[in-house]
């Protein structure tokens, strides 16, 4: 059974590939996913807002309580030798790309157009096959309209590609007016395919303490319903590449999702949960449901129940609430 | 500029060549030499080599007589070796001095000179601790300036190897060691010239070797010992040519000229003034510049101070000399004369008696003392000694800088004289710590010392107090070199970097005519004039000064630098001053702040650069009116009300005055009065708590937590609020034990240093709007006249009787008045809520004896004490003897208390008849485990004295002067843990052992933190500390472990922040406990590189990983059957790296050096675990008990 599949320009052995997550925090981490048999890997995020924060911060404890005093005229030893900035994130990609012969995606998420376009490079010096940009942005701010947003996304898009030369991939959230408009117009920027969708830390309240905490709950399978939706919409309208991300826990889940028309399924929450192990026992399952229904590759299948080429299209578009309240019912 | 000019202090060229010469160094810090150690550390880290092309072995000892042991057996098994030191520290290594050099064993030690502490311990420098070794046998060689550290390091590590005389090569402490200064380094192949590589191999021939055993060591008797000791004099007969030798290939190989005596002045001189050290370059200034005025004066520079060569001292000495003056930077009290003096005496007499005839007439010499604690040493000073040499008569064994108004040894000086050579820009910057004034003028100092031919010279003046502390730079550019090793008297440049400190200083004072004054101010250009006090405006309008404006906070804020106004004030320096083209001045900081900032990103850098850009466009010059126009004068440093010792001798000093008080304001033996801080208002909190009693649960948490003891509660009768004033805030008080009282907590507005600790221990949210607290952060200016009046009303109320009180709660403890306040601590401090608490527990009956470190320089620094008294008087009585001996210091106080109460008891006993049975027995048989109890017993004893007065006997008198013996005191030593782990154990150990009430409180901030955060013991494996600059490898030692296997001894671990009730029942518990008690009190700190406001949290941490269990060991426990142990804390629920990642301290290593991280980080998880697991085991639950532990677990977290 012929499971390659081409995302983002870069030939995979199967469509399977493991979404930014802690597990690629350890080049040991990589080397598991790949021994499993995933197709590629993302590799955690490299946060420009985490790496200013953290200059400052060294910068600030640096010079914190400093020239003050006489007898202590500083409280660490000088830290000249001291690398900062992402040079821990580069070691890491040059690190990991020398372990897996699988392609490795590095993920950036900037908060300026230097930044992106300065750690973008770092990221193709480093020898990472694609990049993609995880992109968010909580619109707090009654003053910003929608339009300015999708301009920051635009953007950033736009930069890096100015200035960096491998595909470059965006992850989007799903809230969006017009997600539609926005993929075509990132594509037009530039954006060599979408991976869909970021799921965002959400907050939780302690009523103990009534602090509000930051909280990730992984995804449920359920929830790969969003980015099925919206990547059977997209499929006919993009060129690029289109991975699905979220709640994708089984063989059953990526066959749909590649039906609706996705190059890659991503696996975040089921390689947390399951570990790598998970990887060769979904890639069973899909053999075996491909050779049951007489498929030849995934490419075959791929796209052929989206927006466009399924049988009904106007299932993708509404929610179709009366039909699942009948059947509640 | 040559390559291999620097700008550089005096440590770091001391350490720079000592680096480079040696093998094996053994250090420990002490000020003012730490940083020597911690550059050769830091060196050793990034793997800088010796000469030989390998990496000393660098090693932090217990104490300085552990690392001259070292440094002794090093030299011994062949290693070159050397170390740093000062002070207390050298005279630590004095036995082993006679010994190295009894052995003839090559070493240097590299000592900046520093006070030897006397009545006051004084971290500047004099040659009082080299003067102290000058008769182990070790060369002592003196540097004068930055350049001749650099040289004479080198001179005395090729002469020791050549003689085997061990040699101290000294500079002077702070002047030398802390002055920046450009100068010449020399290179390896320089250094190479100078060292014989066959003496290196002839030393190592020497050591000791199993494959050629030799016997070092052995014990002498009469028959042998005194002929053995004279068979070293060839060598001592050697040393001094050697030196010479040395110093003349030093000046083919280098280019500078030394000699063991450089004479410098007039040929013909007829006065001549011997001097060792930083002092001989003002005096040779001076020497210059009145021989250019047709003097015939002249200095002798000692250079090589023992052994003493007098031939050549007498070769030096100018013929036509007829009166020397001789000037000593030490006091030998009952001494004829400072040893320098004495040996020039010697020197002069042996060569007259001996039939010399160098001079017609032998010279008349005088000696005197100077510069003590590195008193300031000027010109004007100098010249009052070459005065006095004139008279027929002078005056001998004077003084000069002082005014001796007790025993009038005092020369007098005529302050105004002093050498200004033209061309030379002298500035003075008043800054704060926290701003950067101090970094940024360092960087000034480099920009023109090696970007510019001309020479530079950087000097800082430092604050007792460590939170909202105030430098003052001293900094000198010109096109001639500088040998002005005095502050700066008058200056063409001064900047006040802070408008606040226009209240406090007077900072013009040293302004010449026509010089700048700089005024970083909120107001705008226009308004800035009508904002200085009436004097600033007269000097102005006087000196016909010019005046310039900025506002730099904004210019910070706008350009992302928050409080740091360090670039912006520098480049308004660089603008107004022309030291340097204006635009060539801003791309050369432009180009220093790339080569510091770049390594912290270039975030970083663009923020600098942007606030270099922008302060030209808002620095303003004034124009400055004709006349004077404010409405406000600088006021007095002290409120009128204080006591006259505060106003006219502290406020002088709080002032910068105290240069100017006469010897007759200070007591003969460091005796101080207490109660003190409370008159130094330093209004240093930007904000302030302010208090929100509807949402306040009453908890008192936040005073328990605050350092500087400036918010306070209190319970009182609601008719004490009659003529409260309108804004003071009461409200009823909760608990039934308070039925019908009122309550109010109350800030100290002028006290607080805004820390905001209180604010985030508080537990209390608002119900509205949860982000607010009960005390809620404020704007300081706006609210400080009203809580000024506030606070005040609130001191005023009275304080809850004791007795009724629940002293072992929280809440109950919080009640009881602090007898330490408002100390100059770190602001939000960890170690002070202990000090406090112990103050407001036990200090009516407690007397400490500190170790020296934190804990003693914010309890005893002048000016001012935070040690008070309560309402009747009574309070702590204070006292730090040294760093290592607090536990013994304390054991004396217990072997005193105990004895005169004995002896006061057998009186009672003797005098029963007269005294009266009841009151005997009442006396005798006292219960004073209560508060109650001691009270009673206060006003039995009362009664008691009342009756002595009228018995005409004397065992009456004894016993009025001991009874107070019988009321029940509390016996604290106190200190850090580089005291009670490190230097001070073996002590500690002892007084633990010995089952004497002593009560040892250990603040463990895990580092040293006075000096700058060495490693200790208690250092945790993984954490970055200077003198660990690669991290500790090994495991924090467990010294409440150690001290528990006695069985005899209380011992308990608290944190705060963690559990604060079981802190505060640990205390009553170990103080209520008849034998030693050892608290180990885990203080958060600046070392730590935390976020003090949050410090409580890092505490809660601490404890939460298990790294620091909570526990308390009560050996009385055991009388009933049960385990003495009981642990307080539960089992570790976060990882070690989880506490360790939120402090800087550890993260450095992370980002660093992960694999080594990663693998201390599972040495320390690993001990974390077993540490907590042993701790459970050994408090299980005696088998042949049926306890529970019910009432424990109310303190278990």
């Amino acid at each position: 059974m012929d499971l390659t599949v081409e995302y983002l320009g870069l030939k995979l052995a199967n469509p399977l590939v493991a979404a930014a997550s802690p597990l690629s925090r350890e080049v040991d981490g990589v080397r598991a996913l790949a021994d499993a048999g995933i197709a590629a890997v993302v590799l955690y995020s490299l946060f420009e807002e985490q790496i200013e924060h953290e200059l400052a911060e060294h910068a600030h404890y640096e010079e914190a309580g400093t020239e003050s005093f006489a007898e202590a005229l500083s409280y660490l030893p000088n830290m000249d030798y001291f690398p900062r900035g992402p040079a821990e994130y580069i070691e890491h990609v040059r690190k990991v790309k020398q372990a897996v012969k699988v392609p490795v995606i590095a993920s950036l998420n900037g908060t300026t157009r230097g930044g992106w376009i300065k750690y973008g490079r770092m990221l193709q010096d480093a020898g990472a096959d694609a990049i993609e940009l995880n992109i968010y942005h909580i619109a707090t701010d009654p003053q910003v309209n929608g339009r300015e947003v999708e301009a920051r996304y635009l953007d950033a898009v736009a930069a890096v590609k100015e200035w960096v030369r491998i595909p470059v991939a965006v992850k989007l959230g799903p809230y969006f007016s017009s997600l539609a408009h926005l993929v075509r117009r990132l594509e037009e920027a530039g954006a060599d395919g979408f991976v869909l969708f970021n799921r965002f830390y959400q907050p939780d309240i302690d009523l103990d303490t009534l602090e509000v905490l930051p909280d990730l709950v992984l995804s449920s399978p359920h929830e790969m319903r969003v980015p099925l939706r919206w990547i059977a919409i997209l499929d006919p309208l993009v060129k690029g590449s289109l991975a699905a991300s979220t709640g994708i826990y089984s063989a059953a889940d990526v066959l749909k999702l590649l039906l609706a028309g996705a190059d890659v399924t991503m696996l975040c929450a089921a390689l947390l949960r399951n570990g790598p192990g998970i990887v060769p026992a979904i890639l069973k399952d899909m053999q075996a449901w491909l050779q049951e229904h007489e498929y030849e590759s995934v490419r075959q299948m791929q796209g052929s129940m989206n927006h466009r080429a399924c049988p009904n299209p106007s299932g993708f578009e509404r929610a179709n609430y009366m039909k699942a309240l009948q059947s509640y019912k | 500029m040559s390559e291999f000019t620097v700008t550089i202090d005096g440590n770091e060229a001391a350490a720079d060549v000592a680096h480079r010469l040696s093998e094996v160094i053994a250090i420990y810090p002490i000020t003012p030499s730490s940083p020597m150690g911690e550059f050769a550390d830091e060196w050793a880290a990034k793997g800088r080599p010796n000469l030989w092309g390998t990496i000393p072995s660098v090693t932090e000892m217990q104490s300085e007589a552990g690392a001259a042991a070292a440094v002794h057996g090093a030299a011994q098994a062949g290693a070159l070796t050397t170390t740093f030191t000062a002070s207390q520290g050298l005279l630590l290594m004095i036995p082993t001095m006679f010994k190295m050099a009894g052995e003839l064993t090559p070493t240097v030690f590299h000592v900046t000179a520093r006070t030897v502490a006397t009545h006051a311990l004084s971290i500047f420098g004099d040659h009082g601790d080299v003067m102290a070794v000058r008769s182990t046998g070790y060369a002592l060689l003196a540097s004068g300036g930055v350049q001749e550290v650099t040289d004479l390091a080198c001179v005395a590590h090729a002469a020791t190897l050549k003689s085997r005389v061990p040699f101290l090569h000294f500079f002077d402490g702070f002047r030398t060691s802390h002055e920046v200064l450009k100068v010449d380094r020399i290179t390896d192949e320089q250094l190479r010239a100078m060292i014989d590589e066959k003496l290196v191999l002839e030393h190592r021939a020497r050591a000791m070797n199993p494959e050629h055993p030799v016997l070092r060591g052995t014990a002498q008797n009469p028959d042998v010992f005194f002929q053995c000791r004279e068979a070293c004099n060839p060598y001592y007969l050697k040393c001094a040519d050697i030196v010479q030798e040395a110093m003349d290939r030093f000046y083919k190989v280098v280019g500078r000229r030394y000699n063991l005596f450089d004479y410098a002045g007039a040929p013909d001189a007829d006065r001549v003034v011997v001097i060792m050290a930083s002092a001989g370059e003002t005096v040779q200034e001076t020497a210059e510049f009145l021989r250019e005025k047709g003097e015939k004066v002249g200095v002798i520079r000692v250079r090589l101070y023992r052994p003493f060569d007098s031939a050549r001292f007498l070769a030096a000495l100018p013929k036509t000399v007829k009166t020397i003056g001789v000037l000593d930077r030490t006091k030998e009290p009952g001494a004829l004369g400072e040893p320098l003096y004495q040996d020039v005496i010697t020197a002069l007499v042996e060569h007259q008696a001996s039939g010399g005839n160098g001079f017609a007439k032998l010279p008349r010499v005088i000696g005197g003392r100077y510069g003590l604690s590195s008193k300031d040493f000027t010109p004007a000073m100098v010249k009052a000694v070459y005065d006095e040499l004139k008279k027929p008569q002078p005056k001998n064994h004077f003084t000069v800088g002082i005014e001796d108004d007790v025993t009038h040894t005092s020369l007098p000086y005529d302050e105004s004289f002093a050498i200004v050579r033209k061309g030379t820009v002298r500035s003075l910057f008043y800054g704060l710590g926290s701003d950067g004034t101090v970094g940024a003028n360092k960087n000034s100092v480099k920009i023109i010392g090696e970007e510019t031919p001309n020479s530079s010279q950087g000097y800082f003046v430092y604050d007792s107090k460590k939170a909202g502390a105030v430098t003052v730079s001293h900094l000198r550019f010109g096109p001639q070199p500088i040998h002005s090793t005095y502050l700066v008297e008058t200056a063409n440049f001064i900047a006040c970097h802070q408008p606040v400190f226009l209240e406090r200083y007077d900072m013009l004072a040293k302004a010449e005519p026509g010089s700048v004054f700089l005024l970083n101010t909120l107001a705008s250009a226009d308004a800035a004039w009508d904002t200085l006090p009436r004097e600033v405006q007269k000097d102005l309008i006087d000196k016909k000064m010019k005046f310039y404006v900025i506002d730099a906070y904004k210019v910070a804020k706008e350009t992302g630098m928050g409080e740091r106004i360090n670039t912006i004030m520098q480049t308004c320096f660089f603008a107004i001053s022309g030291v340097l083209p204006r635009d060539e001045a801003i791309a050369q900081i432009k180009h220093t702040i790339k080569k510091t900032y770049l390594k912290k990103g270039e975030a970083v850098v663009q923020k600098n650069y942007e606030a270099v850009d922008r302060t030209l466009a808002n620095l303003h010059e004034v124009k400055v009116p004709g006349q004077v126009t404010s409405k406000w004068s600088r006021p007095p440093s002290v409120a009128p009300e204080a006591p006259e010792f505060v106003r006219k001798v502290l406020g002088r000093i709080i002032e910068n005055q105290g240069d100017a008080l006469p010897v007759s304001a200070f007591p003969a033996d460091g005796t101080f009065p207490v109660g003190t801080a409370q008159w130094e208002k330093r209004n240093i909190a930007l904000e302030i708590p302010v208090w929100d009693p509807d949402t306040c649960i009453q908890c008192n948490k936040c005073s328990l937590g605050c350092p500087h003891a400036a918010i306070r509660p209190k319970v009182y009768d609601p008719q004490s609020l009659q003529g409260a004033p309108k804004t003071f805030k009461s409200t009823e008080a909760k608990g039934s034990e308070f039925k019908g009282l009122r309550y109010t907590l109350q800030i100290a507005p002028e006290d607080c240093t805004g820390c905001g600790l209180c604010v985030e221990v508080c537990p209390a949210k608002n119900k509205q709007e949860v982000r607010r607290k009960a005390i809620n952060m404020a704007p300081q200016p706006p609210l400080r006249n009203a809580e000024r009046e506030n606070y005040s009303f609130f001191l005023k109320l009275p304080d809850p009787d004791r007795s009724k009180l629940a002293v072992n709660t929280v809440k109950g403890s919080q009640f009881l008045r602090p007898l330490f306040e408002y100390s100059g601590a770190c602001a939000g401090c960890g170690e002070t809520p202990y000090v406090k608490l112990l103050s407001q527990l036990f200090g009516d009956r407690a007397i400490i004896g500190n170790a020296t470190g934190c804990s003693s320089i914010y309890s005893g620094n002048l000016p001012t004490t935070p040690y008070t008294v309560n309402a009747d008087g009574r309070g702590p009585t204070w006292s730090n003897s040294l760093f290592e001996d607090a536990a013994e210091f304390a054991m004396g106080f217990r072997l005193c208390v105990d004895k005169i109460t004995e002896f006061a008891r057998e009186l009672v006993t003797k005098l029963a008849g007269a005294i009266g049975t009841e009151l005997v027995d009442g006396l005798l048989k006292a219960d004073q485990t209560t508060e109650g109890g001691i009270n009673a017993q206060r006003e039995r004893v009362a009664a008691l004295k009342g009756k002595l007065a009228k018995i005409d006997k004397p065992d009456a008198k004894q016993l009025l002067q001991a009874a107070d013996y019988l009321i029940r005191r509390s016996v604290w030593g106190m200190g850090g843990d580089g005291w009670a782990y490190d230097i001070g154990y073996g002590g500690l150990d002892h007084v633990v052992a010995s089952g004497r009430n002593v009560n040892l409180l250990v603040l463990d901030t895990e580092v040293y933190s006075n000096t700058g955060g060495q490693m200790s013991k208690s250092t945790p494996c993984g954490a970055v500390a200077k003198f660990a600059a690669a991290g500790r490898p090994n495991n924090k030692k467990d010294l409440g472990w150690m001290a528990m296997a006695y069985g005899n001894a209380y011992v308990a671990a608290v944190a705060l922040g963690a559990n604060d009730q079981q802190c505060v029942r640990a205390f009553v518990e170990a103080e209520s406990y008849d034998g030693p008690s050892l608290l180990l009190c885990y203080a958060h700190c600046i070392a730590h590189g935390i976020n003090m406001r949050v410090g409580m949290d890092h505490q809660k941490r601490v404890v939460q990983c298990g790294h620091w269990p909570l526990y308390r060991f009560d050996p009385r426990r055991t009388a009933e059957g049960l385990n003495p142990l009981q642990l307080d804390s539960k089992a570790p629920k976060i990882p070690f790296r989880e506490h360790a990642e939120a402090e800087q301290r550890f993260r450095v290593l992370m980002k660093s050096d992960p694999e080594r991280a990663r693998t201390l980080m599972e040495r320390a998880q690993a001990a974390v675990q077993a540490k907590f697991d042993g701790y459970t085991r050994a408090a299980q639950p005696w088998a042949t008990s049926q306890e529970e532990q019910p009432q424990e677990s109310a303190a278990a977290t």
